[in-house]
Formats: structure tokens, C-alpha cells, sequence
């Protein structure tokens, strides 16, 4: 008799006014597993997450928890007592408190109303090691520390609670490769313990790696459960997922015909530096080109892009666009210049998220639409709508809230601003962060598509394949030095990681 | 105009390529787009040209306010003179908010703005200033409204001191100023200057029933409402406050911008002193006194988020004539102002609940 299972979910709905965000999830997780769940943004795993964690109510559906029906699921605390804990894609930990006072945040050891620092400390001090980084102290600042080390406090603080299911919402979005393996290997002392894990990533390599079962969403229902995470054919997951079967798409090259014209430079980077993240660099960008910055987070390529960009002030070090200086440290100057950043963080660097899509399209263009300061409005919202159109983004309707879009959609918005600007050198910083799988591969051929319109590109990402696939040329860089710059075709992944992580073994 | 643009892809030919390489969408997402984009546009048509929806349950309260005030004193409240009144005080804290609401929707406070109309007063009626003439007044308080103003603003934008601290300094420093210049007395406008202070007579009255301070707010009004909804300024306010990390990367001057909304109100500031300067023919330090709070408080209850990119003109304006047809009614009933602070509090507090259940019921809708 195989033991019972942890926690099951049957035809789970929830409806928001107008959009059923769930409409029949079916789950099953059993102690000691790691259940991935798969799906398109918008297909419901948020919202999901959402329902275990207690923050929303289904409308109706059954939970069934450690074998006790309708468990007590009220709210966020209520959750926690059962034994479900959630951590979330935005790290909901307190910057300013020690280590040790977020870990027990909510549920503070106290006697006669005063924390017992001392107390916490040890028992923080212990979580932390049974995770396996007593280096971590329970005194230090939380927000001093490293994204993975405060993803260990966020698991440290749900093991806290005693936790017997813990969801994680895209941990490994904001970790580099080195220390989603770290992530691995916490999650498989975790689940030996008996923890199950509910793991949600858009990376299906690291569901290969690290999952045991696969539950896969589709627009809110649940359409294949409990798939063998390691055996069951990407095709099929992605089939599941989309309706559709295909991968990773990447654009063809244009192919360098014989006699043509060397294309010009549009950027030239000479001797830049950021003093403490990189030092003299140079390096340049060709019409129609697509340059790959590849290395590690904190190696120092979004630094690089934000400098070029104006965003960060060099401390030496020359842009010249088209021939001629840009002023660096300004990104006014850099914009009439014609560069565009799309920057890493979607959300709070790149969207208004209180306007809407035209809005968002056109606000690096208002001059063009103003007359004596008048905006016109009308002339606005016929080009964001061609843009929209134009690069097909989903719902078609220029007027509607940026927000509710897909992820994959903002970023088309926002690539579209600087379309509808007409730049001339793109700065792309993680694209595709948090884009799922369809959407991924338009925005390949879009980025690709920009290119030879003549635009130059510099594109930056996490992920190699995706700089290998899509680049012409690549940087490999790593603390803020070139250490190999070459044709994309000529580099493979493998020689890729190896520089990146300082020649260790892979 | 501004960069080459000779670059960007033909709209045409780029319409099916993404279409193509991956084949059409399924017939079900297909059609929840197309609801969605039903829905939106739906929700688009209820749009009332100048007033939202939000602003309707302002627009309620106001009403009843005037039920309350015509059957407390039926024979007074709205008799021409009561509303005159109304009006009247209305204007002058009305412009303040006009220029609060900018820098609010902007992404910043002013607390300054009472403490700049004392200055401006006094300023504007010295003995050396009233040599000038009319003139000179109307100069000198618009000037040191405007220079406050740009005081504030560059040390908020350019050097980069929090915009609470920045003008409770200049809260401080400004009342001061005013109060030394002053030496703490009331200065009345000479015989000279009488002309402002006809404004304020029935006689000057346009059509002989709408008094001239009345239409100056109007013409406020009018102007930052054209400027907030209709300018690239207004857009670029709106992009400023709701996320200042995104306009400076879209290459907004997101200083130059911020500085010239504390001048903005600076100039309100200015203006809202002329007013004073006519109704009271007098200059003041104790002028202006706590005029911060109720501009917040108007804007605030108008719908505008205090933290910025939301917002909109016409509900500070109802949210003044909220409170100042309290102040009215209450007055009417000889009710100590000690109670209207009261009912003020409570007021703020009710609007703001109901403005939450309203924005978290939408947004329950967008969070899928």
C-alpha cells in the first residue's frame, strides 16, 4: 500500500470578475516529491500558487491535505500552520531585518512581549545549516545579501514553520547557474526528509533535473497529471502546454553574400570603465548585428548595457553612435542619440504599469505627437495601434491596461517603444525573462527581424543557448572582462559555461 | 525631428511573418482574446468625457452635502450670497490643489504650499513692494510663489533631498521669512492699490453676478485640466509618477520635469495669494495656515494615489467643494470649526475606504 498522498486538488475554480483564472485543477503531490507545475503565463499557476498558499478562496473544488478533507485554508498564516509554505518570484523578506528576525517574522519567539534575539539566533543558526549554508549568519541584513542567499533565508523560514509542502514560484529566475545547482541540491535534502516540493519553473531543463512528476496547466485546467518528469519527450510537455508542438525556435542568420558592402559600425565602445565592475572595455556593434553578452549574473554585462546606455556615469571611456559622441552618464542624450534599453526588470524599470499599452509604446516618442505641447491624441493611438498590430501583440487593443498583459506581450510593448522611435542600436537585457515558451520563440524572430532592418543589437541573457542561437557574435564575459569574443557559431554551450565559471569542471 | 528614423521595419511586410512561423493561435485562445478585447472596448465606451466614474461618488456626496445644507437652513444655504461664499473660499485653496494634484499624480508632495502663501503675502504687501503699485503686487507674489517653487525643485530634483524633507524645510523657512519680514503684523494694501481689492466688490462682478476670483479658479482649472490630460507634460507627469525608474530609461528628463511641477506649484501658490490679497486687502504671515493639509486631503479624496501616476483634476476639485460646503453648512449651524475637523477626518477616511474596495474589485480582475 503505497503511502496516501500529501495533498490533492479536484477541479479547482476560481473565477475573478470576468476571467475564470482556474477551471478544473486536478493535482496530486505525495510526500518526499518534487511536482513541477508546467504551463503558459496566464494559464493559471499563479493564481494556483495563490489558492495553496491561501491567499485566494476557490470558488469551488476540493482540497484534500494529509488525508483531512476541506483543510482550514483562510489565509496566509492558516496555510502556514498546516504546513504550506510559499515562496514567492519577488522574495517577500524584509530588507531591513537580521536573517534570523525574517526567518521568524510572523511568528517571533518572544516572552513577555520582548523577542528572544538569542533564541532565534541559535534556531535560525540551525535551520540554516540543515540547509546546508551555515555560512549564512542569522545576524547579518537581509538586504546586504546575495538573491540566492535570501532565497535560502525564504526556505529557512518555511522550514521554520515545519513545513510538509513547499511551493516555489520560479526560485531559479533570479539565479545563476551555479546557484540554481545550490537550489538542486537544498530541494534534495529537503524532499529526503520527506518535504514535498511543488517547483514551477519556465526552464525545462531544470524539471529534467531536479522534478519528479510534472502537472501540466492549460488555460486554467488541468490537461496532463502526474507525467514522469525525467522520461516524458519535451515535445510532448511542450504539446501539452501550448496545443502546439515545437522548441526553442531560433531564427535563421541572414548569410553574408559575396561582394556585398561591409556593414558599418553603428557602436563603438572604446575603453569604457565602471570602476569596481569593469575596466577598459571596448568593443563595437554593426549594423544589422546582433552582439551576445554572455556570463553569470554579477559578472557585470547589465552594468555594461545600463553604461553604454547612459544609466550608470563611466569613469573613462568613449560611445560613439553613428559615427558620432554620445555624452556618456545621460540616458537623455543617448536616446536622442537613438539607442533604446529594454531593461531586466520588466516590471519596475521598463513598464507604467498604471497606463496603458499605447501609452507605454509611445512614451519615448511624445515629442513627435506634440505640437506646441498639445498631444495628439488620435495620431498616438493610430501608431501604437499599427505597432500593435505590427508586431502581434495579444489582446490587439492599444487602449487596454499594460498589466493584464502576458509577460511575452510587455515585452513586445516595450520593444515596440523603440521601434516606433526609430533607434538604432537596441539594448536588450534578458528578453525573454519570464516569457513562456511560445511566446519566446516570436520574440526571437522579432529581435531577428530588427536586425535587418538595419538596426544594431546587443542582447543580453542568462540563458547561453539562447545568446548562441540568436547572436551573430558573442562576448563571454566575466567580472567585467572580454575573455573571448567570437563568431556564435563557432562557440558551443559547453565552452561557453566553462569561461564563464573560471574553468571549473562541468 | 528627434534621431533617424529611417530604420524602423515597413509595418507591412511585418505584419504576418510571426503569424506565419508558428501557425495560427487555437480556435479557444483565439476566442478568449477576442472576448477580452471585446470587454475592453466595452469598458472604453463608459468613459465619461470629463468625469470618471470614480468621480461619481464624490459627485453623490457633494449632492447630499447640499440636501443636508438646504434642509438644515433652508432660508440661507443656497441663497446667491451663500454660494458666493462658497465659491469664493473654494477658489482660493482650489488653485493650490490644482497645482498639488500635479505633483502628486507626479510622484511627489509638497507641504510647503501654506507656508509659500504666507511669504507670498507678506511679500507682495510691503510698504516697498506697494510702491510699485498694482502692478508690483501681482508681480512680486507670483515671483516669490515661482521662486520658492524652483527652490523646492531643485534641491528635490537635482539634489536629490526626499521631497517630504525638502518642503517641510522650506514649510519652516518660508512661514519664518514671512513672519520677520512682517514683524508677526497684519499689512494692509494702501489707497493706491485699491484696484485688487475691487475685484472683490459686487460692483466688479462679470455680469454682474460672478465674481472675477470665481473665474480666475475656473480659468485654473480649465488651463491644468487642458495641461494634465491634453500636453506632453501632462503625459509625461502621469509616466514620471507612476514609475520614475521607467521614464528616466524611456529618456525622459525626469529632473527638469520634477523641478518644474514644485514650480508649478509654486505659481499656484502665487496666484492663490493674489486671491487672498483681494479678499482680505491685506498681507499676512498667518496666512495659508495648515493649506497644505487640505490641498492633500483634497487630492486625496479626489481619487488621486498618493503614491503617484493616478489621479485626476476634476476629483480635487470636487474634493474641494466638498469641503468647503462643509465648512459652509457646519458654519450655518454654528458648529464649532473644532467639529468640522472632525468630519473632515471622517470624510477623508470614508473616501479613501470606499476608493480601496472600488480598486481592489478591478483588480481582482486583472491578477489571473
Amino acid at each position: 500500500m503505497p503511502e496516501p498522498p500529501l495533498l490533492v486538488t479536484r477541479g479547482i475554480v476560481k473565477d475573478f470578475p470576468g476571467v475564470r483564472a482556474l477551471d478544473g485543477v486536478d493535482l496530486e503531490v505525495r510526500p518526499g516529491e518534487v511536482h513541477c507545475l508546467l504551463g503558459q503565463n496566464g494559464a493559471g499557476k499563479s493564481t494556483l500558487v495563490k489558492v495553496l498558499s491561501g491567499a485566494h478562496q476557490p470558488d469551488s473544488g476540493d482540497i484534500v491535505w494529509r488525508e483531512d478533507q476541506n483543510p482550514h485554508l483562510t489565509g496566509p498564516t492558516a496555510a502556514l500552520r498546516l504546513g504550506i509554505a510559499t515562496i514567492y518570484q519577488e522574495l517577500d523578506l524584509v530588507g531591513g531585518l537580521s536573517v534570523a528576525m525574517n526567518i521568524f517574522l510572523g511568528h517571533e519567539q518572544s516572552a513577555f512581549g520582548f523577542t528572544r534575539r538569542g533564541e532565534m539566533n541559535r534556531a535560525a543558526r540551525e535551520l540554516l545549516r540543515r540547509l546546508g549554508h551555515p555560512e549564512i549568519s542569522p545576524a547579518s541584513e537581509v538586504g546586504r545579501l546575495s538573491a540566492a542567499a535570501r532565497q535560502i533565508v525564504s526556505m529557512a523560514r518555511a522550514l521554520s514553520y515545519d513545513a510538509r509542502l513547499i511551493v516555489m514560484d520560479e526560485p531559479s529566475a533570479a539565479l545563476a547557474h551555479d546557484e540554481v545547482q545550490n537550489l538542486f541540491r537544498v530541494i534534495r535534502q529537503l524532499t529526503a526528509a520527506g518535504v514535498a516540493v511543488i517547483y514551477i519553473s519556465h526552464r525545462l531543463e531544470e524539471i529534467r533535473e531536479v522534478g519528479d512528476r510534472v502537472t501540466v496547466l492549460k488555460d486554467g485546467r488541468t490537461v496532463a497529471a502526474g507525467l514522469p518528469a525525467r522520461t516524458t519527450p519535451t515535445a510532448t510537455l511542450v504539446a501539452y502546454m501550448t496545443g502546439r508542438a515545437y522548441e526553442y525556435v531560433f531564427p535563421p542568420r541572414p548569410q553574408a553574400s559575396e561582394g556585398a558592402p561591409e556593414r558599418r559600425e553603428v557602436l563603438w565602445v572604446e575603453g569604457l570603465s565602471l570602476p569596481g565592475v569593469f575596466d577598459d572595455l571596448s568593443f563595437s556593434v554593426r549594423e544589422g548585428e546582433i552582439v551576445g553578452l554572455a556570463g553569470l549574473v554579477g559578472s557585470g554585462r547589465s552594468e555594461i548595457l545600463e553604461t553604454v546606455y547612459g544609466a550608470r556615469r563611466p569613469s573613462a571611456g568613449r560611445v560613439t553612435l553613428d559615427g558620432r559622441p554620445v555624452r556618456t552618464g545621460s540616458v537623455v542624450a543617448s536616446v536622442r542619440a537613438g539607442m533604446g534599453l529594454a531593461p531586466e526588470e520588466r516590471k519596475s524599470q521598463g513598464l507604467l504599469l498604471l497606463d496603458s499599452v499605447a501609452g507605454n509604446v509611445s512614451v519615448a516618442s511624445l515629442r513627435r505627437y506634440s505640437r506646441l505641447g498639445w498631444l495628439d491624441r488620435r495620431r498616438e493611438l493610430a501608431d501604437a495601434r499599427r505597432e500593435v498590430a505590427a508586431l502581434d501583440i495579444r489582446p490587439d487593443d492599444p487602449r487596454r491596461p499594460i498589466r493584464t498583459l502576458s509577460g511575452g506581450n510587455q515585452q513586445k510593448a516595450l520593444l515596440a517603444r523603440w521601434l516606433l522611435k526609430g533607434c538604432r542600436l537596441l539594448l536588450l537585457d534578458e528578453p525573454t525573462r519570464g516569457v513562456d515558451v511560445g511566446a519566446r520563440a516570436e520574440l526571437y524572430a522579432l529581435i531577428r527581424r530588427l536586425a535587418d532592418s538595419g538596426v544594431g543589437i546587443v542582447l543580453v541573457s542568462s540563458e547561453i543557448p539562447e545568446v548562441l542561437g540568436l547572436a551573430d557574435r558573442v562576448l563571454v564575459i566575466r567580472e567585467g572582462r572580454v575573455l573571448r569574443e567570437d563568431d556564435a557559431q563557432e562557440l558551443d554551450e559547453h565552452q561557453v559555461l566553462d569561461l564563464v565559471m573560471e574553468g571549473s569542471p562541468l | 525631428m528627434n534621431g533617424p528614423e529611417g530604420v524602423r521595419a515597413d509595418p507591412d511586410t511585418t505584419v504576418d511573418t510571426t503569424v506565419d512561423a508558428e501557425g495560427a493561435p487555437p480556435a479557444d485562445e483565439q476566442a478568449r482574446v477576442e472576448a477580452a478585447a471585446r470587454e475592453s472596448a466595452g469598458r472604453g465606451k463608459f468613459r465619461l468625457p470629463l468625469l470618471e466614474v470614480r468621480n461619481l461618488g464624490l459627485l453623490g456626496v457633494l449632492v447630499l452635502l447640499i440636501l443636508a445644507g438646504s434642509f438644515t437652513r433652508p432660508a440661507e444655504f443656497l441663497t446667491y450670497d451663500n454660494v458666493v461664499v462658497i465659491l469664493t473660499l473654494a477658489s482660493v485653496s482650489g488653485v493650490i490643489t490644482v497645482g498639488m494634484t500635479f505633483v502628486i499624480i507626479g510622484g511627489g508632495i509638497d507641504l510647503s504650499v501654506g507656508a509659500i502663501v504666507a511669504l507670498a503675502t507678506v511679500w507682495a504687501t510691503t510698504k516697498a513692494t506697494q510702491v510699485y503699485g498694482t502692478g508690483g503686487v501681482i508681480f512680486c507674489a507670483l515671483a516669490v510663489g515661482v521662486g520658492c517653487g524652483l527652490v523646492n525643485g531643485l534641491m528635490i530634483a537635482y539634489g536629490r533631498i526626499v521631497a517630504f524633507i525638502m518642503t517641510i524645510a522650506m514649510l519652516a523657512s518660508a512661514r519664518g521669512l514671512a513672519i520677520n519680514i512682517s514683524s508677526g503684523h497684519t499689512q494692509t494694501l494702501n489707497a493706491d492699490n485699491q484696484t485688487l481689492v475691487n475685484l472683490g466688490y459686487k460692483d466688479n462682478f462679470l455680469f454682474g453676478r460672478i465674481p472675477p476670483l470665481v473665474i480666475m479658479f475656473a480659468i485654473v482649472v480649465v488651463v491644468g485640466w487642458i495641461v494634465l490630460n491634453r500636453t506632453t507634460f501632462g503625459r509625461r507627469t502621469f509616466a514620471i509618477g507612476g514609475n520614475q525608474e521607467a521614464a528616466r530609461l524611456a529618456g525622459l528628463n525626469v529632473r527638469l520635469h520634477t523641478l518644474l511641477l514644485y514650480v508649478l506649484s509654486g505659481l499656484c501658490c502665487g496666484v492663490a495669494s493674489l486671491m487672498l490679497i483681494v479678499l482680505t486687502a491685506s498681507g499676512t504671515s498667518a496666512n495659508g495656515n495648515l493649506y497644505e493639509l487640505d490641498a492633500i486631503a483634497a487630492v486625496i479624496i479626489g481619487g488621486t494615489l498618493l503614491s503617484g501616476g493616478r489621479g485626476t483634476l476634476v476629483g480635487s476639485v470636487l474634493g474641494v467643494l466638498v469641503f468647503t460646503t462643509i465648512s459652509n453648512i457646519f458654519t450655518l449651524n454654528n458648529l464649532t470649526t473644532a467639529t468640522q475637523q472632525v468630519a473632515k477626518g471622517v470624510i477623508i477616511v470614508i473616501a479613501v475606504l470606499v476608493q480601496r474596495l472600488v480598486a481592489e474589485r478591478r483588480a481582482g480582475a486583472d491578477s489571473v
